[in-house]
């Protein structure tokens, strides 16, 4: 397999991202701790997190930690906004751009040393363009692999850059703590301390049976892998979902019927949306839940054929819920997701007839219009109306 | 309760009685087939909330009586008996079979437990037991399959005066076929959507004995279809929730293009051509002077082409269909020939009937709509 051999691959992630639109968007914000998120955190700027605030925190905690703390209400549009002109610089810098989320990807700069220079040079001049163009602070992490140079923007941060060159990987790499790996999670990390191996110098120092025994023969040869710097993964563009999904957390406060109806119509009118937006069609739908007890369960439902209409998949997301109803009036529910899957492209597409009285694909396209050109908000379902409005996370184009 | 039954007449009783049965009932009671002797006759009979089934025999009753016993294993027991008189006797919570010198011992279930069957609605009319199976056949291929989907599993029986409709479609195709009957008023007028399978089975099971009756309970009667013939008596519950609105709005206003071709050599061309089109692809159709082009698959895989003799009428048009739907249709026309209309766009369905000869005019009878697959470029 080919594995480049210069440090080619940018992790550019921007710091504290909300956070940092607002500072960018108020100066009276900067240089003061910010938290952006009424209940749970959504992010922190620098100066709260050096208070230990960390995004996901309950509320209250965030603020005993930091009660200087400045908190706004998130401005998701402003964020999307801004998230698509820092993608647009990416792309100017290179056409292999491989987002990961709203707020980092992966770029290839290989092969455009004649044109743009070293890729140490191309991502202090990415940084330049980002804070010039956009005012936001980025960090980028410069290695050989993926995974290398995300490790570096992480160590970087914050409005950093960092260059691991191959001769000094090892060097880099091996003091970090285990937990720097992908892949190892709390659990992981146990089973590794117990048996002394603590940074990742140590990992690679452990044969890779010896360390499939203790994780798995899967996990081993993974850190394995990433220990010893290998990972063959290239930057793609355009990689293609296998499933559009979106959940909703529900809190303890128990639902009525009438209202966990109106979270699955929102995540349905939320998903499909982006499904035909993707010019994509779904044949399954997948109902994710987490009871009171915080278990889980899953149900689905595959179509004959697959399709992007919003009544249709609603039909089935609600018959998904219809059927574990007993289960949610006894345990109560904290979380409901709806994910479609069983995705393939809308050409060729069995068409439907048009047996809906209340419009079909028509309705959908015009609805998807309209929102497109004057807003989610400008026309949205009665049911919806006057309910708290969920948060819709800015992401990637599917 | 003590009776005795010819063996055939037992394991035919039994065996249609027991067909509807659940396999995993709901309640254990369910399982039971419910046997009642009075007089001179017996009477078999099952449900499962959904579907009741009702069989009554003469035969020799020795003492009336009423029992349940497993369902299953009284339809195997009495398939396997040997053909001489069979002797049925209950006696405390104990059924014995003999037959011959065959001899069966089962356990009753209790009968006090068991739901009290629907009565059979009031005869709306007689149908010809042929025709309604036919009919039934031809519209339930475009049902609906998925359970998630209620209203599009069903039957659609729609009753003005003489003139019986049934409907179905799955959402991609739709079928409709009309026939007459001998209604109990002339002026009756009646909506019912039936479980598709249900209605396929009863008119299967009963339509070689001659007329059927159709019964239509709607209002204070619990919302129930019943069909009778021959001693047999069964109901189904109908479907609640609306089935399409307006159907017939669905069938194109304007025809362009009609298409003759024989049944046997497209159905056959069909699947020849279909083995290269892969999943979701379809099976494309040109029609021109004196021909239809069957074409599948694509220059990246496997290629099929065939043509065939067709009377084509009107500009040439191409579509393409889910080989599957059209072959259902066209296999449901129980006709030499089929006639194919056409609009001018391959994005409105095609309208398949049956004729008798290249040159005959559909009678309207029977017509199945599919939708074509678009495909861009």
């Amino acid at each position: 397999m080919f594995v480049a051999r210069a440090a080619n691959i940018l992790h550019a992630d921007l710091d504290a991202f909300y956070a940092s639109v607002e500072q960018r968007d108020d100066p009276d914000l900067r240089g003061r701790p910010v938290i952006v998120g009424m209940g749970v955190v959504l992010a922190a700027s620098y100066e709260a997190k050096a208070h230990g605030v960390r995004t996901a925190m309950g509320g209250r905690q965030a603020r005993r930690l930091c009660p200087d703390a400045v908190v706004v209400s998130p401005r998701m549009s402003a964020y999307s906004a801004a998230s698509e002109a820092v993608f647009e610089v990416f792309r100017q810098t290179t056409p292999l751009v491989e987002g990961i989320s709203i707020d980092e990807a992966f770029l290839d700069v290989g092969g455009l040393a004649l044109i743009s220079g070293s890729p140490a040079d191309i991502a202090a001049r990415l940084r330049r363009e980002v804070l010039r163009k956009v005012g936001l602070p980025i960090t980028v992490g410069v290695a050989r692999t993926k995974f290398l140079a995300k490790v570096a923007s992480a160590v970087a941060k914050p409005d950093g850059l960092l260059v691991v060159e191959p001769d000094r990987e090892q060097e880099f790499l091996h003091p970090l703590p285990i937990e720097r790996l992908w892949g190892v999670g709390e659990k992981t990390a146990v089973k590794l301390r117990r048996r002394g191996i603590m940074t990742v110098g140590d990992i690679a120092l452990v044969p890779e049976r010896s360390l499939a025994a203790i994780v798995g023969p899967a996990a081993g040869r993974h850190l394995h892998a990433l220990a010893t710097g290998r990972d063959p993964r290239r930057v793609v563009v355009g990689v293609r979902r296998h499933s559009i999904g979106s959940q909703h957390a529900l809190g303890h406060r128990s639902r009525t019927p009438a209202e966990l109806d109106a979270v699955v119509v929102g995540i349905i009118d939320r998903v499909t949306r982006r499904l035909r937006a993707a010019r994509r069609v779904a044949r399954t739908v997948v109902l994710r839940l987490r009871f009171g007890d915080y278990t889980r369960a899953t149900r689905s439902h595959t179509l004959a054929e697959p399709t992007s209409h919003t009544g249709q998949l609603l039909t089935v997301a609600r018959s998904l819920v219809a059927a574990v109803g007993p289960t949610i009036e006894q345990r109560g529910l904290t979380l409901v997701g709806v994910a479609l899957s069983n995705l393939e492209d809308d050409d060729p597409l069995q068409l439907p007839l048009p047996i809906d009285r209340h419009g079909g694909a028509a309705l959908d396209a015009t609805i998807d219009d309209v929102r497109d050109r004057f807003g989610t908000r400008a026309v949205t379902r009665a049911v919806l109306l006057n309910r708290d409005e969920a948060l819709v996370m800015p992401m990637l184009p599917d | 309760m003590k009776f005795r039954l010819d063996r055939d007449v037992l394991a035919e009783a039994v065996a249609w009685t027991a067909r509807t049965l659940p396999n995993r009932p709901t309640v254990p009671v369910l399982a039971g087939l419910r046997i009642d002797a009075s007089d001179t006759q017996v009477t078999f009979s099952s449900f499962d909330y959904e579907v009741s089934g009702r069989v009554s025999v003469e035969a020799d009753v020795a003492d009336g009586g009423t029992v349940l016993v497993s369902g299953r294993l009284l339809a195997d027991i009495a398939r396997s008996l040997p053909n001489k008189p069979v002797d049925l006797h209950a006696d405390g919570s104990k059924v014995t079979i003999t037959c011959g010198s065959a001899r069966f011992t089962l356990l009753t279930l209790p009968v006090e437990e068991y739901p009290d069957l629907p009565s059979m609605p009031d005869s709306s009319g007689t149908v010809d037991g042929t025709v309604l199976a036919e009919a039934v056949t031809q519209v339930a291929v475009a049902a609906g399959r998925d359970d998630m989907l209620p209203t599009l599993t069903g039957i659609r029986i729609e009753i003005e005066g003489e003139t019986v409709t049934l409907g179905a479609t799955d959402r991609y195709r739709l079928a409709v076929r009309e026939f007459t009957w001998n209604p109990g008023t002339p002026d009756i007028s009646a909506v019912a959507l039936v479980p598709a399978r249900t209605l396929v089975d009863a008119a299967k099971t009963l339509g070689p004995a001659g007329q059927v009756t159709l019964a239509l309970g709607t209002g204070s009667q619990d919302s129930l279809l019943g069909l009778a013939a021959g001693g047999r008596h069964t109901t189904s519950r109908l479907i609640d929730g609306e089935w399409v609105p307006n159907y017939r709005r669905l069938f194109p206003a304007e025809t362009a293009t009609v298409a003759r071709v024989e049944i046997s050599a497209l159905v056959e061309s069909v699947k020849r051509v279909a083995l290269v089109a892969e999943r979701n692809t379809p099976v494309r159709l040109a029609f021109d002077e004196g021909q239809v082009v069957l074409e599948a698959g694509s220059g990246e895989d496997a290629q099929a082409s065939e043509a065939l003799p067709a009377e084509v009428q009107g500009p040439a048009i191409a579509t393409g269909f889910n080989p599957g739907y059209l072959l259902d249709g066209l296999q449901a026309l129980g006709t030499p020939f089929a006639h194919l209309s056409f609009t001018d766009t391959p994005l409105k369905p095609v309208v398949i009937q049956g004729v008798a000869s290249l040159e005959a005019e559909p009678d309207g009878g029977y017509r199945y709509l599919a939708m074509p697959i678009r495909l861009s470029g």
